[in-house]
């Protein structure tokens, strides 16, 4: 039961990311190419509800379901990693039309090719955890 | 129901995304998709060899649920809330695409000569998603997040490191979308 709630958002998650066809190869190279706004759209009305949120939140000081208040984590410091593994994974989001959320919801849609994008992003994953203190961050 | 079974537009999806940010903050997590690469690392066991690969993936448990739930979520959209309307690309980019020959472009989610059996049985085909996978899976954990992590979330709660991040992806993105995806198709 506890992780009943997860499933669930995973559910409308999925279901609102088909219909936003945000999930579409044809949109992310449409987007790249600056021939619609759709994505961009997306990413912003999104960013934009979100700021919304996390102000109101901590304004009422709302408080989540373990008693503490709503609070996002601090990404950690750096400059190289973040431009970098930016561009490595955009390279990759472009070339697939997919992010994680998306490889994972497209199985759902029968895109089952995915399966060996996601095998190799876990290596992908591994090699860097292998690599990773001799690179800098 | 014709509003459900037609596609989104962009300001009802937008904000439903961040919905699922705001759910999983209050139920006292972030929105991380590419952080189950990692677990999914942990659970095969990578752990032995690699310390970054905690063995303790059972606390990320919910985050997998979450990739369970985007699985049947991607199932029941596509099969149960959709009619068959192609997507409304930009002309244009049908114009491009059938040039750099793709057919029956937005008549799928996504183009089967990238994904299809043909593609993926060819060698070249196989290379392209096992390439891309990589950049993916490695990128992610370089960045320390992907659009879920930094594009929504760090953008959302004002963070610099996301604004470098997603500034990164973009750049990656137009560099493979406009450089190098015309040469490979």
């Amino acid at each position: 039961m506890k992780y009943l709630k997860f499933l669930l958002v995973g559910i409308f998650f999925g279901i609102v990311l088909v219909k936003s066809e945000a999930v579409s190869w044809y949109r992310i190279y449409e987007m790249f190419r600056f021939q619609s706004f759709h994505m961009y759209g997306i990413i912003c009305s999104a960013i934009i509800t979100g700021v919304l949120f996390l102000q109101i939140s901590k304004k009422r000081h709302i408080k989540n379901l373990l008693g503490i208040e709503i609070f996002v984590p601090k990404k950690e410091d750096g400059f190289i990693r973040f431009v970098i593994g930016g561009i490595i994974f955009g390279l990759g989001w472009a070339l697939i039309g997919a992010c994680p959320g998306p490889m994972y919801i497209l199985i759902g849609t029968g895109v089952y090719s995915m399966i060996i994008v996601i095998l190799a992003a876990i290596l992908g994953t591994f090699i860097y955890g292998a690599i990773k203190n001799k690179l800098p961050h | 129901m014709e509003y459900i079974l037609n596609p989104w537009p962009w300001y009802i999806s937008g904000p439903l995304i961040a919905l699922v940010m705001a759910v999983l903050l209050y139920f006292g997590k972030t929105f991380a998709m590419s952080s189950n690469l990692a677990t999914m690392c942990s659970m095969a066991g990578a752990g032995k060899f690699v310390d970054f690969f905690k063995p303790d993936w059972k606390e990320k448990k919910w985050n997998l649920m979450v990739v369970l739930g985007a699985i049947f979520g991607g199932f029941i959209a596509k099969y149960f809330l959709s009619n068959e309307t192609p997507i409304d690309l930009n002309k244009k980019t049908i114009l491009e695409l059938n040039t750099l020959g793709f057919n029956d472009v937005g008549k799928t989610i996504v183009p089967d000569e990238i994904f299809g059996f043909d593609a993926i049985t060819s060698p070249h085909g196989l290379i392209v998603l096992i390439i891309g996978g990589l950049l993916i899976g490695f990128g992610t954990r370089y960045a320390g997040g992907c659009t879920s992590g930094h594009a929504i979330t760090g953008l959302s709660s004002f963070q610099k490191p996301s604004l470098i991040a997603v500034i990164g992806f973009f750049i990656g993105g137009l560099i493979m979308t406009n450089l190098i995806i015309p040469y490979i198709f």
